[in-house]
């Protein structure tokens, strides 16, 4: 049996430079952690005695609640900490905030961070902690691309073969950067749709196919990617309204229904019934918004599992991801 | 009275007079005495000697762009420690921008500069003044109180004037000064929240980008606006390939405009920033691979008419940040001539014509004096060895702040010897 450890790295900052082995290995042991959250008590002691600090510098429930429940589901500490960046202009700069962190030696720091790079800037600083980014600015949401790579999996049976459509803000969406560097790894097909001015000619460079129409974006696409599409941005004009937007790449399912007929739609959420995405698709058979919700916390627990036992547990772990065997049921008490 | 110096064995380059070739100075009272054939001097008594055997003497070169950081940042650079650094540099003489605090809108505080650079400085400072009152784009600043103050020149340098009319009227009156209005060219509509070039790469890492648009508009409007007024525009770093095109279509055109780059912009591009690394952040942003080679190509074809080092120094808590927060700027200095000299051995340009791009072509743009080693002039002179290579480290970086991407970095073709008003202020070894 083939035991080769899967090199991860230490923390996890970004799907880009993941090659595909790295990617599957996630997404595999991920998939084990599923049935941990189907049962009864769902609580394993893999992480007993190692501390998660949550730092969020940014607004978020679904991400953090996430990671938390995670956290909590391997017997780990789970601390939360919701700053703003407004403290940091209160004095203490970054560098210090994450040092005093790393003073009370946590395991695992997740971050989420309004700032591009902050996470790779962190990480720089922390010689023993695991850092795992939860969003830094625009720049990567690595779990998420994770989590619905699982979905993916879990519905259409495979992550390779695949043509993915892009809708929305991709500009402004780190969601958007890490599924594209993700299926670009795993040799997916991927498109970007929307008005020339989010879908910019760049996008070529990173490997995405550039749309400006949602029919010739869907023709055969097995995996619709509904991303935010910020009302403060409005004002911007890089689109002159909602309705204007919705009209012309709102996802409905007469949409979906003739030009990807067997597609489903990902969600990162939250999401603008109407908007983007009509409340037929995201109640319909297509969605998989609350797959992906579940699977959030899957994937969280493997991310967490796979850094934060210090590389003992990690180094267990097969490349074919099979069961570890301290994945076992805690006692019932 | 100082003692005379000799400068015996050097290949002399001054381009302002047509020299290149071994020659002898004597340097005495402040000023160069004579240049003459190798061997003129060498029955003085009494003199000092310098040997410049393998190496180039010029006149002292010229930086028409640093900051200095003094008044109000005086823990990032001091007029002292900034012309230490300009001297090490081979830097005789620096123009200061006016982005202090308080900012160079006030006869008060260029005195101030200049008498700082009198008490404590080994370079000449030459101040720059501001365009408009607080670089707010709104007023003129006094400009001709400025000049008469000792201002050699008037930016608003990185908040450039975004009114047109402002401009305008900005140029008009310039012309009763004497003195050229040297500008940082943005267009601030197009550049807003900015952290690097505008393209794939800030697409990549979610990073605000500044197309290089916003620079070519802003050069497109004051060349325009030159035209008008008949006034002339110095044009600060520039950085794309397409501001190089618009520029030499303006001289073909008689239009009287000058311009520099930074030797980042031609030695660098925005790959660089690779992961985040705050000391690539500057603006004008470094550019791609296209624009960089467009900034070589403008040097080969003489577009450019000095060369510049926009030496912004600052203290590592303003750079240890996340790179959207981190400020603007690198040190320059000391890199300047070795980055310049690259350009010698890639055969761009010829020795003479670097020496040109860092003497005589900076007066020329801002009309200093200097430039020269004409007899009689005041005797600010740099020897140069073009081979010999110096390691960057933290020890031998003059400035008080260490911002740059090539620390640590071995360079070729530095000064071993700065003379400052006939007085040896600086010496390798």
């Amino acid at each position: 049996m083939q035991r080769a450890a899967t090199q991860l790295g230490r923390h996890l900052l970004r799907i880009e430079g993941m090659s595909e082995e790295q990617i599957l290995f996630y997404v595999g042991t991920a998939e084990q952690f599923v049935e941990i959250n189907q049962r009864a008590v769902k609580k394993v002691p893999t992480l007993r005695g190692k501390t998660v600090i949550n730092l969020f510098f940014e607004p978020s429930t679904r991400t953090r609640t996430s990671f938390e429940i995670a956290a909590k589901r391997l017997s780990a500490d789970a601390i939360n900490i919701n700053t703003q960046v407004s403290s940091v202009t209160k004095g203490e700069t970054l560098v210090d905030t994450v040092q005093t962190i790393q003073a009370m030696a946590p395991d695992v720091l997740v971050m989420r961070h309004p700032a591009s790079g902050s996470t790779d800037f962190v990480a720089k600083h922390l010689p023993r902690t695991a850092v795992v980014n939860a969003g830094d600015g625009l720049h990567e949401h690595p779990s998420q691309a994770l989590l619905d790579a699982l979905t993916i999996k879990q519905r259409l049976g495979r992550l390779h073969n695949l043509t993915l459509t892009l809708v929305g803000d991709c500009f402004r969406s780190r969601v958007a950067r890490s599924n594209i560097f993700m299926h670009r790894a795993l040799g997916n097909r991927v498109r970007v749709v929307g008005p020339p001015s989010l879908a910019v000619p760049e996008w070529k460079a990173l490997g995405a196919e550039v749309h400006h129409h949602m029919e010739s974006a869907l023709e055969g696409a097995d995996v619709v990617m509904s991303l935010r599409m910020k009302l403060e941005y409005l004002k911007e004009s890089f689109v002159p309204s909602a309705i204007e937007y919705s009209r012309k790449y709102g996802i409905t399912e007469t949409l979906l229904s003739r030009y990807a007929p067997k597609s489903i739609v990902l969600a990162p959420g939250p999401f603008m019934r109407g908007t983007e995405v009509s409340t037929e698709v995201i109640d319909g058979p297509r969605s998989c918004y609350h797959q992906q919700v579940a699977n959030g916390v899957a994937t969280r627990m493997a991310v967490l599992f796979l850094l934060g036992s210090g590389g003992t547990t990690a180094s267990r772990i097969s490349g074919t991801a099979e069961p570890a065997e301290n994945l076992e049921r805690e006692e019932e008490v | 009275m100082s003692k005379q110096i000799v400068i015996s064995g050097g290949r002399v380059i001054d381009p302002a007079n047509g020299i290149d070739g071994e020659r002898d100075i004597l340097i005495a009272d402040e000023v160069i005495k004579a240049v003459d054939a190798p061997g003129s001097f060498a029955n003085l008594k009494d003199v000092e000697r310098i040997q410049a055997a393998g190496c180039w003497v010029t006149p002292g070169l010229i930086d028409v762009h640093v900051h200095l950081r003094e008044p109000g940042f005086e823990w990032k650079e001091t007029i002292r420690t900034g012309t230490e650094a300009a001297v090490a540099g081979g830097f005789t003489a620096v123009c200061c921008m006016p982005n202090t605090n308080p900012v160079n809108d006030d006869a008060q505080v260029t005195q101030y500069i200049l008498n700082k650079a009198r008490e404590e400085g080994v370079a000449h400072v030459y101040p720059i003044g501001c365009i408009t009152k607080k670089q707010k784009g709104e007023e003129l600043a006094p400009l001709l109180e400025l000049r008469e103050a000792g201002c050699v020149a008037f930016s608003d340098d990185g908040l450039p004037v975004q009114n047109a009319g402002i401009m305008r009227r900005a140029l008009e009156y310039s012309l009763l000064t004497g003195a050229v209005l040297t500008v940082h060219e943005e267009e601030r509509q197009l550049s807003e929240g900015f952290a690097m070039n505008e393209g794939a790469l800030s697409l990549k890492l979610g990073l605000r980008g500044m197309p290089g648009a916003a620079e070519d508009i802003m050069i497109a409007r004051d060349i325009e606006l030159a035209r008008l007024t008949g006034a002339p525009v110095h044009f600060c770093h520039v950085s794309t390939a397409r501001a190089v095109t618009l520029i030499e279509r303006a001289k073909n055109d008689g239009i009287p405009v000058t311009a520099e780059t930074a030797p980042h912009y031609f030695s660098l591009t925005e790959d660089a920033v690779g992961d985040f690394d705050t000391n690539a952040k500057m603006s004008m942003p470094l550019r791609g691979e296209f624009d960089r080679q467009g900034i070589v190509e403008g040097v080969r074809r003489g577009v450019f008419d000095c060369i510049a080092s926009d030496h912004a120094p600052h203290d590592i808590d303003s750079k240890r940040k996340e790179f959207s927060e981190a400020t603007f700027g690198i040190l320059g200095l000391q890199t300047t001539l070795p980055l310049t000299l690259k350009l010698v051995e890639a055969g761009v340009i010829t020795p003479s014509r670097a020496v040109e791009l860092l003497t005589s072509g900076a007066v020329r743009c801002l009309r200093l004096n200097g430039g020269t080693l004409k007899s009689g002039v005041v005797a600010d002179l740099t020897v140069i060895n073009p081979e010999r290579q110096l390691t960057l480290s933290r020890e031998v970086i003059r400035s008080k702040s260490k911002n740059t991407p090539y620390l640590d970095q071995t360079l070729k073709g530095v000064a071993v010897k700065t003379i400052v008003r006939g007085r040896v202020v600086y010496s390798l070894d």
